[in-house]
């Protein structure tokens, strides 16, 4: 079957979008039509899920087929698909909400089975749809509707959670960046298995400018880490750089160590803990945050394990025998 | 059909036939009570006997050994005729040690047989048990006719050359025992020693010494002359056939594999481990060359979701949980409402609220699978009977759950799900066919008129059935979404518009409603003369139809039937329900089919109640029946 051809606008629906204007949704949502454009893929292929909130809405406009189910559930009922159809490709859309407070039981549960999924989390550190309160990933100390003194909870850094759920594809883009968002989709696109992204979304009417450190002029070339596959970790034009010391970690000044201290980014390293440790650098998008994959690792993946375990069955007792099953028991005979 | 309490001075080794027996095993949750019941169940099966059976264990694996609260027993009634339920009360029980005999010993029938490992009454179990002085000492003889067994030194001494050791040697002390019984009731030991030698194949030393203990039992009976009288109960005249011997939990899982065939479907059993209907999942996952995928989620909600998943993506989706987890999963089950989809959710029904008592047996799940989710979300209920008709009434499940495009709830209960009875099997050729086609095209087939437009319409209706159409991801042109927002009719896109939300959940309701006219009519056994009515549901069954018989045979008439259908109730319910002056409803709860009578057809159901854990016995619903006529 030769691949198709198809325009951004072939992925659109003729549903209109609801999202406020301005809102980083947007942006991520041309990011990923445009991408499914060109990923060779025919759309009738291609399942989106999600659960309840702003990005939640996503399926609805894209021509694929889509599933808007319940809040926090989409891992769990993406997860159904996927691990009976290895024909399709199925991609999660969820929030910092949905995905990390409701649904944070079926997020880490499908991050470690590894089935074929791509979750985008969106992160916008709000929760939108209910209008203004906070969220497990909003900063300590946050004023919204529900916490008008200040939220006191210690927020999730969603890398971290990620990796510590045994997740074998881990990134993180900004709706601001198309050009990396894409790739980072690319990437987890061609990821056998589970692959997790956080995508820092601007909530511009709850919580602007909550990414500005990443997106700002100044801002950004300051704070702005990207991981590449290979190459030694510096940033800001290059002044500093990371290394590991006592097992985290650091930000240094490059000129102050020798270059062969700097730390190279290795994605597909088995072992979780460097990619831990650059994941703590920051607890949110203060200061100097990583954007990249931290981690890209090849796993078995649920499905084919499952998929597998019902060939060597038949191939061990041949093709289920119905009357043969009935009577497996032992039978008896009345005249 | 007298007791079979024999002659306490019959002639030795009298044999004696009788038409019926009710035996049960009791012993700590350690000694194998429940292998024990179902081999002398087994044995007594091929023998050709008709039987039912009633286990019963503790929620605990190993609850503190010697106590009152781990004792496990396992009833079985076997009879030469057609019985309906393990028997109200025991004509012989074995009691593997204080515990067992303090907990059962009020229900064995006066005169009756009871049997007991002598060395397990020593000071230190019948301190656990409560006992401040040796029963077997104070007079137990002189109400049953007791047969004293030192089970474990004659175990000891049957398996010494087996190669069993250390604490496995006492593990085949069920075996003496049912040794004993096989003697005591003239029951074949051919089919347990296959049954061992197929169980512990890879464990020769297991085999040996079991087969050593059961031979060591039945002798120790016969050179002893443990008892005057054997009994002996002749084949049952059942329906020709071949028959197996099944629990409701495995007919289900059977059935689930069997309807998935007839719907040309694969199959997906996605569900949490929750007692009592784990043992589904254990079967369907035996069963992979089937196709049968089986997902162990994460919780009962992940569970529904991957269901929803799969049906979403055409598959025969299933789950199973009992009360807790259908209280989990009802989110779920209102967006499988809304959008839709077919699946059927198993409710194994358990003594509730909460945890209640796991292992034990209640009906009262009845308005949660009813009335349990958020808005107007109706659904079909469909209720087994017995272990056998599980079987059937899994395919029926999935026969509505795909024809009407909706999830169905099929409750079972710890009764149904744990005994067993012979399973006159089905010819596999002759099941039905109740595959249904998926859209391929934006024309569908019984789907409506073609729409004029070239945009495919999920939720343009059949117009016979009202259900929607299947088209599930991979077929080209179908792009389409759904979810738990309101959809427009036809189109399936989101409407917030007040005559639309109207009309959408008028179909829903009218699509559910209308199923009536799909299902047969509720079978009424009538009587000549018969003004009440028994009307009973779910495993109430067997105690309801023998109390009737009972009745019968002294000259009362009594009409009976049993609802499997319980949303939609069969068209002919109200007719029913009016031609009789009393309609008596026997339920495991508090009164929720009476009180969903009540309001459905303004009739005065009459109820009786139990919410001990346990079935109806027999006899309680035979003298309630005896009250109101006498009321009258």
């Amino acid at each position: 079957m030769t691949a198709p051809t198809y325009s951004r606008s072939d992925f659109q629906t003729d549903q209109e979008v609801r999202w406020c204007p301005g809102c980083g949704d947007y942006t991520i949502l041309a990011a990923v039509q445009g991408f499914m454009a060109n990923l060779g893929v025919a759309r009738e292929r291609i399942v989106f899920v999600s659960g309840i909130g702003c990005s939640s809405r996503f399926p609805y406009y894209m021509n694929t087929y889509g599933l808007h189910s319940i809040h926090g559930r989409a891992p769990a009922i993406a997860s159904g698909i996927a691990a009976t159809r290895q024909d399709l490709s199925v991609w999660v859309v969820t929030g910092d909400g949905d995905g990390l407070s409701i649904g944070g039981n079926h997020l880490i549960h499908a991050l470690r089975r590894n089935f074929n999924l791509k979750i985008l989390l969106f992160n916008n550190q709000i929760y939108g749809l209910t209008k203004g309160q906070y969220s497990p990933t909003s900063e300590q100390g946050k004023q919204t509707k529900s916490t008008p003194m200040g939220s006191v909870d210690y927020p999730f850094n969603p890398i971290s959670l990620a990796l510590g759920a045994e997740a074998s594809f881990v990134a993180r883009t900004i709706d601001m960046d198309r050009t990396h968002t894409t790739e980072i989709l690319q990437a987890a696109y061609e990821h056998q298995g589970t692959a997790f992204i956080e995508i820092y979304q601007n909530c511009n009417v709850f919580n602007d400018k909550a990414f500005v450190q990443l997106t700002g002029k100044e801002e950004r070339a300051i704070n702005r880490i990207d991981l590449v596959h290979g190459k030694p970790i510096t940033f800001a034009g290059g002044e500093k750089a990371i290394v590991l010391e006592d097992g985290r970690a650091k930000i240094v000044e490059t000129s102050s160590v020798d270059s062969s201290r700097i730390l190279v980014h290795d994605e597909t390293r088995s072992d979780p803990t460097v990619a831990f440790a650059l994941s703590r650098l920051s607890h949110g998008p203060y200061g100097p945050t990583p954007l990249g994959i931290f981690r890209k690792l090849s796993r078995p993946r649920y499905e084919t394990a499952m998929s597998q375990q019902l060939i060597d069955a038949q191939a061990k007792r041949g093709p289920g025998d119905l009357a043969t099953l009935l009577s497996s028991a032992g039978t008896w005979d009345v005249k | 059909m007298e007791t079979i309490a024999p002659p306490l001075d019959a002639a030795p080794t009298d044999r004696r036939t009788v038409d019926k027996i009710v035996i049960r095993f009791a012993g700590d949750s350690g000694d194998g009570m429940q292998v024990a019941g179902s081999r002398f169940t087994d044995a007594s099966a091929y023998f050709g006997n008709d039987l039912s059976t009633l286990p019963s264990f503790p929620a605990e694996i190993r609850a503190p050994a010697g106590t009152l609260p781990g004792v496990s027993s396992f009833q079985v009634q076997i009879a030469d005729y057609d019985i309906l339920t393990a028997g109200d009360a025991p004509d012989c029980l074995v009691a593997m040690n204080p515990a067992a005999l303090r907990t059962n010993l009020s229900d064995l029938r006066a005169g009756g047989t009871l049997i007991v490992n002598t060395e397990a009454f020593d000071e230190r179990n019948l301190l656990k048990a409560g006992y401040t002085e040796n029963p077997l000492e104070t007079g137990l003889a002189e109400k049953y006719r007791v047969i004293e067994a030192p089970m474990d030194s004659l175990t000891k001494e049957a398996v010494k050359d087996s190669g069993v050791t250390g604490r496995d040697v006492l593990r085949s002390k069920n075996f003496f025992a049912l040794g004993l019984l096989g003697w005591l009731f003239n029951r074949p030991l051919q089919p347990t020693v296959d049954w061992v030698e197929t169980k512990f194949v890879k464990k020769p030393s297991v085999v040996a010494a079991n087969i050593s203990a059961l031979r060591a039992g039945w002798n120790f009976g016969e050179t002893t002359e443990a008892a005057k009288t054997t009994f002996e109960v002749k084949p049952a005249a059942l329906r020709p056939g071949t028959y197996t011997n099944v629990t409701g939990n495995t007919a289900l899982a059977w059935g689930l594999i069997a309807a998935a065939q007839c719907a040309k479907l694969p199959l997906f059993y996605g569900t949490y481990p929750i007692t009592p209907a784990s043992d589904i999942l254990h079967e369907l996952s035996t069963h992979k060359n089937f196709g049968v995928r089986t997902f162990q989620a994460e919780d009962e909600i992940a569970a529904v979701g991957a269901v929803i998943g799969a049906a979403f993506s055409g598959n025969l989706a299933v789950t199973g949980t009992s009360g807790p987890g259908l209280a989990l999963k009802s989110e779920a089950v209102s967006l499988a409402i809304n959008t839709e989809l077919p699946m059927i959710l198993v409710d194994v029904q358990r003594a509730g609220p909460s945890t209640g008592m796991p292992t034990k047996v209640e009906q009262a799940d009845l308005f949660i699978a009813m009335f349990g989710r958020h808005g107007e979300a109706p659904l079909p209920i469909i209720a087994i009977p017995t272990p056998s008709e599980a079987f059937d009434l899994t395919i029926e499940a999935a026969r509505i759950a795909l024809k009407y495009m909706t999830p169905v709830i099929l409750l079972s209960d710890n009764h149904v799900a744990n005994s067993s009875e012979p399973w006159l099997l089905p010819d596999v050729d002759k099941l039905p066919d109740i595959s249904i086609p998926f859209a391929i095209g934006i024309k569908q087939n019984g789907h409506g008129p073609a729409n004029g437009n070239r945009q495919f319409l999920p939720y343009e209706r059949n117009i016979e059935t009202f259900a929607r159409p299947w088209a599930i991801p991979g077929t080209p042109g179908l792009e389409h979404r759904i979810g738990g927002l309101e959809k427009e009719a036809v189109t399936g896109n989101v409407s917030y518009d007040p005559d639309n939300h109207q009309l959408m959940t008028d179909t829903r309701a009218w699509k559910i409603a209308n199923i009536a006219n799909d299902i047969p009519p509720v079978e009424v056994r009538h009587e000549e003369g018969a003004e009440i009515l028994v009307l009973g549901w779910g495993s109430t069954f067997g105690a309801i139809r023998a109390a009737a018989n009972r009745l019968r045979l002294k000259d009362k008439a009594i009409a009976t039937a049993h609802l499997r259908y319980l949303n939609p109730f069969p068209a002919n319910l109200g007719e029913v329900l009016a031609a009789y002056r009393t309609v008596l409803v026997p339920e495991l709860n508090s009164g929720q089919l009476r009180q969903l009578l009540r309001a459905e057809f303004l009739v005065d159901v009459q109820g009786l109640n139990k919410i001990a854990g346990e079935p109806f016995k027999v006899s309680e619903i035979e003298t309630a029946i005896l009250d109101l006529m006498e009321a009258s």
